[in-house]
């Protein structure tokens, strides 16, 4: 499944530069509010999905080679966040769902592997 | 670090993914008249649609601008030329079946703007303008693309060329002993610069050809430590990062407060984070395990009052280098075995 297909399914708001999301296949997600568990259990070119929308979640979604971060619950980054997803080449991508919603979706879409 | 054959198709995927961002930062700086066709085939508004037919076919266009005196006065498409020829109405002007809103783009704008304009009206083409409104050119995605590609051919080769050089780097330079240090000053509370300093090290080692699995290992111990400059120090702290051909060294260095049990700071879970910098998500307890499973040897030293000093080690050789992700290594150890493991890496360190 691609990228473009995820945006489409659940309807989220593209936040960052328009790319051929098509051309994406996300290999897994992963779900946590905690950054450090993030970085220890997100699976590599997965699907992070977050309500956190502060500055690290770019850092730590360049470390991992994240392909999108999914922020949940309508909350929106700063102007600043996104320049700086859009410099590192990260995807933010915003849900008014919760969490449970969003990972609930990714799964019946057939996004199961977990890291 | 050595180049080798091997080597070289093992970095790779990590280019090919660097490009990838590098196409976006390219057509930000690639210019609509650096992509753009000069020669642009113009239709008359009087011209009968029999004609245009015959202009596309010449050139093998499949739509043209159409202009009156010098002045852009609308578009002729191929779906146009359909619909005239489906009424049997090849002998009717152009001004009937052109679109006269006519969207354009400026020829001194980046390519992204009409990247833009592709994507939201799904035209096939747009006339591009100079700043007085005259058209000088054609803009297709296709020139896009192929702009796009040449350009990255050439930063490609730039790179290819920075790459090689750095990565030469510790073979070309003779000594007994050589290594490389990079130095990063992190101040404390500085949540927006987070991640700064593991960002620039991942990047620095992916350039010196290390193997980005060994990249990443590095840029998540750094990043961890970083972080936890930034959340418990007073006064923040450095980071020193020493690369070697034969392993890399990280240690970061603060003035206090110290931590009062370094045991109890070591087991899973633990933070002494207060609320405030749990709510950004971080305190989870887990930088120092996260950093553990990243590096082959840890050690941590505190005096409270003091100060902390946290030595990371990561050894590289050849074998070691090509082991598969250190996370999968983890998981799929037992709770025994973790134990051993961190009691090992507990008593490794010279503290």
């Amino acid at each position: 499944m691609t990228l473009q297909e995820i945006i489409d399914q659940l309807g989220l708001k593209v936040l960052t530069d328009v790319k051929d999301f098509s051309q994406i296949i996300p290999t897994g997600g992963y779900a946590s509010d905690l950054l450090s568990c993030v970085i220890a259990g997100a699976p590599r070119q997965g699907v992070w999905v977050t309500l956190q929308a502060h500055m690290n979640i770019v850092a730590v979604a360049a470390l991992l080679d994240l392909s999108a971060v999914i922020i949940t619950e309508g909350a929106r980054p700063e102007p600043r966040v996104i320049s700086k997803a859009n410099e590192e080449g990260i995807t933010l991508l915003a849900s008014e769902q919760p969490t449970f919603q969003v990972v609930g979706r990714l799964w019946e879409l057939g996004l199961k592997n977990g890291g | 670090m050595k180049s080798g054959k091997t080597r070289r198709e093992r970095v790779i995927t990590d280019e090919v993914a660097g490009y990838i961002t590098r196409v976006e930062e390219l057509s930000y700086e690639v210019k609509v008249q650096d992509v753009m066709t000069r020669d642009v085939k113009v239709a008359t508004p009087d011209m009968r649609m029999v004609e245009v037919l015959e202009l596309f076919r010449e050139f093998r266009i499949s739509g043209a601008p159409v202009a009156s005196k010098g002045e852009l006065v609308g578009i002729i498409s191929i779906e146009d030329l359909i619909r005239a020829l489906r009424g049997g109405d090849m002998a009717a002007p152009v001004s009937e079946y052109m679109s006269s809103s006519v969207i354009t783009v400026k020829a001194f704008h980046p390519v992204v703007e009409a990247l833009k304009v592709f994507t939201q009206t799904r035209v096939g083409r747009l006339p591009v303008v100079d700043e007085f409104g005259k058209l000088v050119g054609i803009i297709t995605k296709g020139d896009i693309t192929r702009g796009l590609l040449r350009a990255l051919q050439s930063t490609y080769q730039e790179e290819e060329l920075r790459r090689y050089r750095a990565s030469h780097l510790f073979d070309d330079i003779v000594s007994d002993r050589t290594s490389l240090i990079l130095r990063y000053t992190v101040k404390a509370r500085d949540f927006v610069r987070g991640g700064r300093a593991s960002s620039s090290i991942k990047r620095a080692l992916l350039r010196l050809g290390a193997h980005p699995q060994i990249a990443r290992r590095c840029g998540i111990a750094v990043y961890e430590a970083e972080m936890n400059l930034i959340i418990h120090t007073t006064n923040g702290g450095t980071i020193r990062v020493e690369i070697e051909p034969h392993q890399i060294y990280m240690e970061a260095v603060d003035d206090g407060p110290g931590i009062e049990n370094v045991d109890l700071a070591m087991q899973p879970g633990y933070s002494t984070a207060p609320e405030e910098i749990r709510e950004l998500g971080f305190g989870a307890g887990m930088g120092l395990r996260n950093i553990q499973r990243c590096v082959d040897e840890l050690s941590l030293e505190s005096t409270p009052g003091v100060g902390t000093r946290l030595k990371m080690h990561i050894y590289l050789s050849e074998g070691r280098e090509q082991l598969r992700e250190r996370g999968d290594e983890i998981k799929s150890m037992t709770r025994q075995e973790m134990k051993q493991r961190s009691s090992r890496d507990d008593s490794s360190g010279d503290h």
